[in-house]
């Protein structure tokens, strides 16, 4: 059943849930697109996230995001502690894909079943004002529920890469990605540098995951849904583009919309896992790669 | 271990439950002895890709589910038999291995890992909209009658056991001949050992498909075993976990490291999962997985090597 | 018209923007030993990764004793006879020296049996059969490159390229594995040598070519070489 104002909500809706997306694959850019650490707890992350802004929501009414912005530096400081674990213990002995790969499944692994223990597998899910709300622009309809996240997801695009091109440490952590030893003539530690950077993706994670509850309900399983759409955002955005991320993101979320609004929701999954197979076997650099 | 004194060994281990199965001891025990035994070729299988290749399939579930789904269509379309439903299961798994290899393997192994990840997920909606196999809400699996001693689950019980001992000579057979050597070699150095006349993908492609054949085997006879198949069970992400774990905790270089695991853990969780909430006993695995990748990644049989000072 | 052992023709490979190899051309005879050199960055590796498989390249193609292998993959050119060393040395690290040098033995060189004993004699051409059962991480720093040497002799090379397997070694070593590769080429093996050592390449090679920036900029004796003023203006810029 086709129609023009079918189609056009569709991707109305499918880009402002691409830039939902950018906001929670920002961290895995960074870190897997500049750092190469493979980080695939960071959507059990942007859950933790959104668990935390539905404890404050519900216990104390804090608006979501609120809570999401004022979270940031526990979850920065969380990334750090994460990525010094992983360091110590594997990237220091050259030992890191193998072993950093289960460590990190371990704690997404944890963090899942943690939360399923705290909050049991019902749907959670917040109020806030704008939620429910709608927006008529020229005949399609725009929902603010997703409007607000698409804002803020753009807006965390935009402040990240003004902090990588323009900030010390977000050279530095450009830098690092590709010359370690140019890092350290310039008189800064890689491995300082790594933390910042790591401590900032999983910052993101935490705003990231208030934005995703603002959307829709969760349970603790729904970062499973995530990682494959956050890698394969990143590695469609191409390894080290924040502004290849917000492409791809935009891209997948059009996709999947108009997969859902015409074949049915349980098919956008689907999409990403394809898209993600598809890109690694035609293009793995992705659209802006380095 | 010689040839001939491992295969004296396994078909004693094959003897031994088949004549437990006929003592008729507690049902319990054979129910939770199946769940154990299981976890035996889970992890087995997991670890000839992971173990000695190097490569991480955290679609474990994947590949189990495809075999026990695989099974429940033969099951409602022709009423296959058991064997025919675990040789199926196997084969239809084996190729999705085969298939998922030869679309990332040559890439980093990063990339075939997150694949892996993700195929979990995709896997699994598919299955949740195919009404034939019941979809989201499951399907009931009716045993047909007159099994071998008496009852399904002393059968079940018995046939894991020969499974179990399959999947541990499949994995024996493979280290110790030139394709062991072959994915020691590319999972020490794949570079080098491309260069050194290592034909790496192809040994990767042969390893992913074993691996997958072994997991479709062991989800084979899951419907029988539970008469109720949903999804959410069949795809849970506990046997990706446990596959890894059990792997880790005994050692992944050689074949009795997964079985040494399995046992311990699988036993331990089975123990948990009556004495203790089944989400702890979960919470545990994943806490004992990641203290074990810190702070001993050799697993036991790595301690016994370190012990014996090797 | 005698057919060099292997003819590079026309090699071009390209990083993203970046040009590493432009049309570059070599031939090396049978029997020779041939020196690669030029400043860092110029190249020497990325050709020696396109010769061996490593890398693919985006133009050109590489042909050995007559037969064009440009798209054959790396472990069968192996068998085919092109052995390369590393650099940075790459062995099997939880295998033992002789371990390491079984993988060759088997699978580019097709033995059949244990190959054990053949591996051993191997080692003892290189001087390291005292260290057969030991891991490579307990090995010294010329221990190490010898390993790589022993597994790459191991594969039964027709063409053997060494990729600097003198960096960082005393000039007493360096004579030591001189002796070694000399020792070889006397078998039969051609010899591609990658080196950064002058005093080295000067001793060894019957022939040298000098890249640059992805160039051939001067081929001949090492003597013309060194009296060549586009190398030395490679070396030391203007």
């Amino acid at each position: 059943m086709f129609s023009w104002d079918l189609l056009a909500n569709a991707v109305v809706a499918g880009v402002l849930l691409g830039g939902f997306y950018a906001a929670v694959s920002l961290g895995v850019s960074l870190t897997f697109g500049l750092l190469d650490v493979v980080n695939i707890a960071h959507p059990a992350f942007v859950i933790l996230g959104s668990y935390a802004a539905y404890a404050m929501n519900s216990s104390f009414g804090l608006d979501p995001i609120l809570t999401g912005v004022l979270l940031t530096p526990l979850f920065y400081v969380l990334g750090a502690a994460v990525y010094q674990m992983y360091y110590g213990s594997f990237e220091r002995r050259g030992e890191e894909s193998l072993r950093g790969l289960v460590f990190f499944f371990g704690v997404l692994f944890i963090i899942e079943v943690s939360l399923s223990l705290t909050y049991g597998v019902d749907y959670r899910l917040v109020e806030a004002p704008y939620i429910g709300k709608s927006i008529n622009l020229g005949g399609v309809g725009i929902a603010v529920r997703l409007l607000v996240p698409f804002a803020v997801g753009l807006a965390m695009t935009l402040a990240l890469h003004l902090f990588l091109s323009r900030t010390f440490y977000g050279r530095a952590i450009k830098a690092v990605a590709q010359d370690r030893l140019a890092l350290r003539l310039m008189g800064a530690n890689p491995v300082q540098i790594k933390t910042i950077a790591f401590g900032i993706g999983i910052a993101a994670a935490s705003l990231s995951g208030a934005l995703l509850v603002t959307i829709a309900p969760v349970v603790p399983s729904t970062d499973r849904d995530y990682i494959g759409r956050v890698f394969a955002i990143t590695v469609l955005g191409g390894l080290g583009s924040i502004g290849g991320t917000l492409v791809a993101a935009i891209i997948l979320g059009v996709a999947e919309s108009l997969m859902a609004t015409f074949f049915g929701p349980s098919w956008s999954l689907a999409v990403s896992f394809g898209i993600l197979l598809l890109v690694l076997a035609v293009r793995p650099t992705g659209l802006f790669g380095r | 271990m010689r040839t001939g004194g491992g295969l004296l060994a396994g078909l004693a281990v094959i003897v031994g439950g088949i004549l437990l199965a006929s003592l008729g001891v507690n049902q319990y025990l054979y129910f939770a002895g199946y769940v154990v035994l299981q976890y035996v070729v889970v992890a087995t299988a997991w670890n000839i890709l992971g173990g000695y290749a190097g490569y991480v399939n955290f679609g474990t579930s994947a590949f189990f589910a495809l075999g026990a789904y695989t099974a429940i269509f033969l099951i409602e379309a022709v009423q296959a038999p058991l064997p025919v439903l675990i040789l199926a299961g196997g084969l239809v798994s084996g190729l999705l291995g085969l298939g998922i290899g030869y679309l990332t393997l040559r890439l980093k192994g990063v990339f075939f890992s997150i694949a892996t990840l993700a195929l979990s997920v995709v896997l699994q909606t598919l299955i949740m909209n195919w009404d034939y196999v019941g979809g989201a809400k499951g399907v009931t699996v009716i045993r047909p009658g007159g099994p071998l001693f008496g009852n399904w689950v002393t059968l079940l019980f018995t046939v894991m056991v020969g499974l179990a001992v399959a999947a541990v000579t499949v994995a024996w057979l493979i280290e110790r001949s030139w394709v062991g050597r072959g994915l020691t070699a590319l999972r020490d150095s794949e570079e080098a050992a491309e260069c050194m006349g290592v034909p790496t993908l192809r040994l990767k492609l042969l390893a992913t498909t074993i691996s997958g054949f072994l997991l479709g085997v062991a989800g084979a006879p899951f419907p029988y075993y539970v008469t109720y198949v949903e999804p959410s069970s069949a795809f849970n992400l506990d046997y990706a976990v446990n596959a890894l774990a059990m792997s880790m905790i005994g050692g992944t270089t050689t074949w009795i490291g997964p079985v040494i695991g399995a046992v311990l853990l699988g036993t331990a969780q089975q123990v948990a999962t009556v004495t203790i909430s089944s989400e702890l006993n979960l919470l545990i695995v994943g806490v004992v997985l990641v203290a074990f990748v810190v702070l001993a990644p050799e697993g036991i049989m790595g301690l016994v090597r370190r012990a014996r000072g090797r | 018209m005698v057919r060099g052992l292997l003819e590079v023709e026309g090699l071009t490979k390209r990083f993203g923007g970046f040009t590493a190899l432009n049309g570059v051309s070599l031939d090396v005879k049978s029997g020779e030993r041939f020196g690669l050199i030029g400043p860092n960055g110029s190249g020497k590796t990325t050709l020696i990764n396109c010769v061996s498989g490593a890398l693919s390249s985006d133009g050109g193609r590489i042909r050995f004793e007559g037969r064009d292998i440009t798209a054959i993959p790396a472990h069968r050119r192996t068998r085919l006879g092109v052995v390369r060393t590393f650099q940075i040395p790459r062995p099997f690290a939880s295998m033992t020296v002789l371990e390491n040098l079984v993988i060759p033995l088997e699978y580019a060189a097709g033995a059949r049996d244990d190959g054990a004993a053949e591996a051993m004699e191997i080692l003892r051409t290189i001087g390291l059969e005292s260290k057969a059962h030991t891991r490579p991480a307990e090995l010294t720093q010329i221990e190490m490159r010898k390993l790589e040497l022993a597994r790459a002799l191991a594969a039964k090379p027709k063409l053997l390229i060494s990729d600097e397997a003198m960096a960082g070694l005393s000039s007493g070593e360096v004579d030591h594995m001189l002796t070694i590769l000399f020792r070889l080429n006397e078998r039969g093996i051609t010899i591609i040598m990658i080196e950064h050592i002058m005093r080295a390449v000067m001793l060894f090679s019957e022939r040298v070519v000098v890249l640059d920036a992805g160039e051939r900029i001067a081929e001949g004796t090492p003597d013309a070489i060194v009296r060549d003023p586009a190398v030395e203006k490679a070396y030391l810029g203007d």
